[in-house]
């Protein structure tokens, strides 16, 4: 049979590859070793960093949370006391504050995941920063949300929301379910049938050249994304036909037993739990180095099993307690979540690579909504940073920075983690201060 | 003005407007610019559809969908704005393998795939060319251009060949198909008018394509394929005759279930949660009952009955399970199996029954209420924005109200007398005195839909007042909404914007004017309103092509 294909076409390429069984294409991290330590490649590079966001909505209490002491040596707020046990490798920022419209529920989250809101939001911050450290990795980034929903703050653009996967049962089966090699696993043979998905993809992802000429601007950029996204899935199937890299601390999970989602907060903190594990052994095993986790939304759905109203509602309607200063049920929910973040961060803590942990080659990066949950505000706004990220983030200090954008740590961050970036955020949002006292 | 006056006076008005149109019936439709041919990303329920009419019945997809956004009120407005993003397109692949294991099996074979190989483990193009080449066209909604075809023959050529097994090659040489953009996204073409000079309008295979997705939420068929290819659909005759094949078949009940899940949101029951405490009764079955009585209901009334859409909010007839029977307090007995799924019973309340039209269904004071308690306010919110296409402003985010909420309060017992404490605040009068007074006289349904009388000991006061016209209790509001034009002229702008996937252009006022006008001709029947739209100028016309009509 006579067929015709374009000279550059790729699946040339594939369909060669695929009558000769070699397997060969040049992909990055490929027959290299760990060093004795397991804390770099062989050839000395070290192991690559991890990003991601950990968001919950109605974070702010002021005065509950904000250490007393400014930079090093401080204690973290009564609220915040879940996360002591990590204080060395975190960085509280208090002060900060996003600019622009009356407060809403999206403001906060936008100018810190994407540096600004004028009724749309740009492409995030996890995106940006994946597509320079994640790109050689089987998922370019994992979305969960904990409360059964879908919901999710990671964007490409306006438009372009990467939604969050519901289920640790059914991210289980993406990561390490059939598709998973073992970078550690002694025998590799790459697996015709993804030879012959591979190759017969790259006709689909052949088109993309003629169908986007036929299109307007708008059209052709949502095309695009969807040609990327096809590229992704390719890239997928790629590395399952190369031999992994074996890493040390790869330890494949086993499967969680049940999972019941829902917005209980037991039920969230829970499926927080399992997937905090999935994620942490998913970058352990170079699986992927970007992830974003929602805990509850925005407008807080989680609720207790024993009352029928919700955290957001506590916030608005109940009363602040006299003696205590504060809304006690509300109180009660921040520290709920503040526990939940701390098991994350121990599920990362507890991957040793090295001399190092999983959770020092990362940063986590927190964010909250509100300054003060119960006004919904938009000033003084909580906001962490946890790991080192591979030694590019010093850890350890309380930054105050008052009636600064929160578009600092975004910015700071991005360029730690090789984001050629000067300026960040838009409108009263831009800015071009790093944070430079966190700048190893 | 009283109730039954208003209404007096509008349909004195409907009477005189079906009697115009019934001496002008050859009134034309007028001209109107604007609209876009665009590329949309099928719902999931598109799909989902598609793959049932082309596949049959038993084939599992086997994945989960993107979120679609909401636009302009409606899903399907969306469409036009959405990409696939990594992890999404990782979901439309594993459909894709999944459906096409399926339908290359060894059941399914011999009944969906027409030809037969000359060998089962080797390559066989002819027959590749065939199955792929009739299953493409259906899945493209147009023929597979040469070239299209010839790089997946060759697909499943190499796979067959690789694997050593015809069936292999096939199912690899789908699954392309069914991750092609060409499926995934309705890409609209534009060409030339020939019967107005400068004028644009939809090729003969968009054309096609925004007909079946408005009147069978599917992928267009066969015959509706081969009258795109024979030029007969871009003929009045050729449209007439497909319009009325695709109005009188049963599938056009999937287009107006479609079409009513997306304007009622029942996307939001996905995360709805009510408190297991207070109402025991309302469990995830319960929640797909709910919408389930309503689409019923609504299919009823509107298709098989041909009635009046008005009706909706009047309605005594409707379908409940048993299950619903004791949320609503409304005895159902019917025999059956056991561990059946619950049967469907029609019932008809008495004259004045509290519990008629839709807008006391579970599915609409459930969804809008919060887990623990009902919501006048966001009733009152959801009536004025589904029903009404009208704008209820978000509540400012700095406000604290915990005196009006709190239902232990021994002074506020009921809900009405909590929130008449919004209507006192002038800060949160301007927004709450357009909801409350609407939602208020749906108080005898709590959060989750269920009947009461009294709430904390006390009767509930169900009177009610939208636009200066005041009501008792849900009939009333059911009443009053019947009668209120704005419910015809939203509808008519929704289904309009559904059907072409965009918000109406100033251009395209006029048409629905005149279409409005054809809506109460035809006494609000909604088959007859969906022949005025699907065989309009208006619904096909676009503004020069955005994309270039380099094939079709």
């Amino acid at each position: 049979m006579k067929t015709t294909f374009n000279a550059s076409s790729r699946r040339r390429v594939l369909r060669g590859i695929m009558g000769g069984a070699a397997v060969s294409v040049g992909l990055p991290l490929l027959d290299c070793f760990l060093n004795s330590n397991g804390d770099a490649l062989a050839n000395g590079a070290a192991l690559p960093p991890c990003f991601g966001t950990w968001f919950q909505g109605l974070g702010g209490a002021p005065g509950l949370w904000e250490p007393k002491v400014i930079g090093p040596g401080y204690e973290m707020g009564n609220q915040y006391r879940a996360l002591s046990p990590f204080k060395q490798k975190i960085n509280v920022f208090s002060g900060l504050k996003a600019h622009g419209r009356a407060p809403d529920h999206t403001i906060g989250q936008a100018v810190a995941f994407a540096g600004n809101y004028d009724g749309t939001i740009p492409q995030t911050i996890d995106t940006i920063i994946g597509d320079v450290i994640g790109t050689r990795t089987r998922f370019r980034s994992l979305e969960v949300a904990c409360d059964g929903s879908a919901e999710s703050y990671s964007r490409r653009g306006p438009n372009i929301t990467n939604a969050s996967e519901p289920s640790p049962l059914a991210l289980y089966s993406r990561v390490f379910g059939a598709e998973f090699t073992d970078p550690n696993g002694a025998e590799f043979k790459p697996d015709p049938e993804v030879m012959v998905r591979r190759s017969a993809l790259s006709a689909v992802s052949d088109q993309r050249a003629a169908l986007l000429a036929t299109l307007g601007t708008t059209d052709r950029a949502r095309l695009d994304e969807y040609f990327t996204s096809l590229r992704e899935t390719e890239k997928q199937l790629e590395l399952q036909l190369q031999k992994p890299t074996p890493l040390e601390a790869c330890a494949i999970p086993g499967k969680p037993e049940a999972e019941s989602t829902g917005v209980i907060i037991d039920q969230a903190r829970e499926t927080q739990r399992l997937f905090a594990s999935l994620i942490a052994h998913a970058m352990a095993c170079g699986q992927t180095q970007v992830f974003n986790v929602n805990f509850g939304g925005g407008a807080s759905r989680l609720r207790t099993a024993e009352s029928a109203e919700v955290f957001h509602i506590y916030t608005h309607e109940e009363a602040t307690d006299p003696k205590l200063g504060y809304q006690p049920t509300v109180n009660w929910f921040q520290e709920q979540t503040i526990s939940a973040l701390a098991d994350f961060l121990a599920a990362l803590e507890g991957v040793r690579e090295g001399a190092g942990t999983l959770l020092d080659r990362s940063l986590v990066m927190y964010c909250t909504d509100h300054g003060y949950a119960r006004y919904h505000t938009s000033d003084n706004i909580p906001m962490l940073t946890a790991g080192g990220a591979g030694g590019r983030i010093r850890t350890g200090l309380h930054i105050h920075a008052p009636g600064d954008s929160m578009t600092r740590v975004g910015l700071t961050v991005q360029q730690a983690l090789g984001v050629p970036v000067n300026s960040w955020g838009k409108d009263a949002n831009e800015t071009s201060k790093t944070i430079s006292e966190i700048i190893a | 003005m009283s109730v039954s006056s208003l209404s007096n006076h509008l349909i004195r008005g409907a009477v005189a407007a079906a009697a115009f149109w019934a001496v002008s019936a050859a009134a034309a439709e007028p001209d109107s610019s604007g609209g876009q041919a665009l590329v949309r990303r099928l719902t999931p329920s598109q799909y989902a559809q598609s793959i049932k009419d082309i596949f049959g019945e038993g084939i599992k997809l086997g994945g989960r969908f993107e979120p679609d956004i909401r636009t302009n009120g409606l899903l399907a407005v969306g469409t036009g704005k959405v990409s696939v993003t990594a992890a999404g397109f990782e979901q439309y692949y594993t459909m894709a393998r999944t459906i096409a294991e399926q339908v290359t099996d060894k059941d399914h074979r011999a009944t969906l795939v027409t030809c037969k190989p000359a060998a089962d483990k080797a390559p066989d193009d002819a027959c590749a060319r065939q199955f792929l080449g009739q299953v493409g066209r259906l899945l493209y909604r147009r023929p597979m251009t040469a070239a299209e075809l010839d790089t997946e023959v060759v697909v499943a050529h190499d796979a067959a060949a690789s694997l050593k097994d015809f069936h292999a090659g096939l199912r690899v040489g789908l699954t392309n198909l069914l991750v092609s953009p060409m499926f995934l996204f309705r890409q609209e073409t534009a060409e030339a008018d020939p019967a107005r000079a400068g004028s644009y309008r939809l090729n003969r295979f968009a054309k096609a394509a925004r007909l079946s997705f408005l009147l069978w939420d599917s992928t267009p068929d066969d015959e509706l394929l081969r009258a795109a290819e024979s030029g007969d659909l871009q003929s009045k005759k050729g449209l007439d005759r497909q319009v009325a094949r695709l109005l009188s078949s049963p599938r056009l009940e999937s287009g107006v279930r479609a079409f009513f899940t997306d304007m009622l949101g029942f996307d939001e029951f996905k995360t709805l949660s009510k408190d297991a405490v207070i109402y025991p009764k309302f469990t995830n079955v319960l929640i797909g009952q709910a919408q389930e009585q309503t689409l019923r209901t609504i299919v009823d009334l509107l298709v098989n009955e041909r009635g009046d859409y008005r009706d909706i909010f009047t309605t005594r007839k409707t379908f409940l399970t048993p299950s619903l029977g004791i949320l609503y307090a409304v005895p159902v007995v019917v025999d059956r199996p056991i561990n059946t799924p619950e049967l469907w019973v029609p019932v008809e309340y008495p004259a004045g029954d509290p519990r008629a039209g839709l807008l006391t269904h579970a599915s609409f004071v459930a969804l809008h209420s919060h887990p623990g308690r009902s919501s006048p306010t966001l009733r009152g919110k959801a009536l004025r924005e589904i029903f009404l296409c009208q704008k209820v402003p978000p509540p400012p985010g700095n406000v604290s109200f915990a005196d009006v909420q709190d239902t232990a309060n021994p002074v506020h017992r009921t809900v009405r007398a909590r929130v008449t404490a919004h209507l006192v605040n002038p800060v949160c009068a301007g927004c709450h005195k357009i909801t409350d007074p609407i939602g208020l006289a749906l108080e005898n349904f709590d959060s989750a839909g269920g009947y009461r009388m009294q709430e904390n000991g006390v009767d509930i006061d169900t009177s009610g007042e939208l636009s200066g016209i005041k009501f008792v209790g849900s009939t009333g509001l059911g009443q009053t909404i019947h009668d209120s034009p704005a419910v015809t002229s939203c509808f008519v702008n929704r289904m309009f914007s559904y059907a072409t996937g965009q918000a109406p252009t100033p251009g395209q006022a006029q048409f629905l004017t005149f279409a409005e006008e054809r809506f109460a001709a035809k006494k609000y029947r909604l088959p007859d309103f969906l022949k005025e739209i699907a065989t309009s100028e208006a619904f096909y016309q676009v503004d020069g092509p955005t994309r270039v009509a380099t094939r079709e």
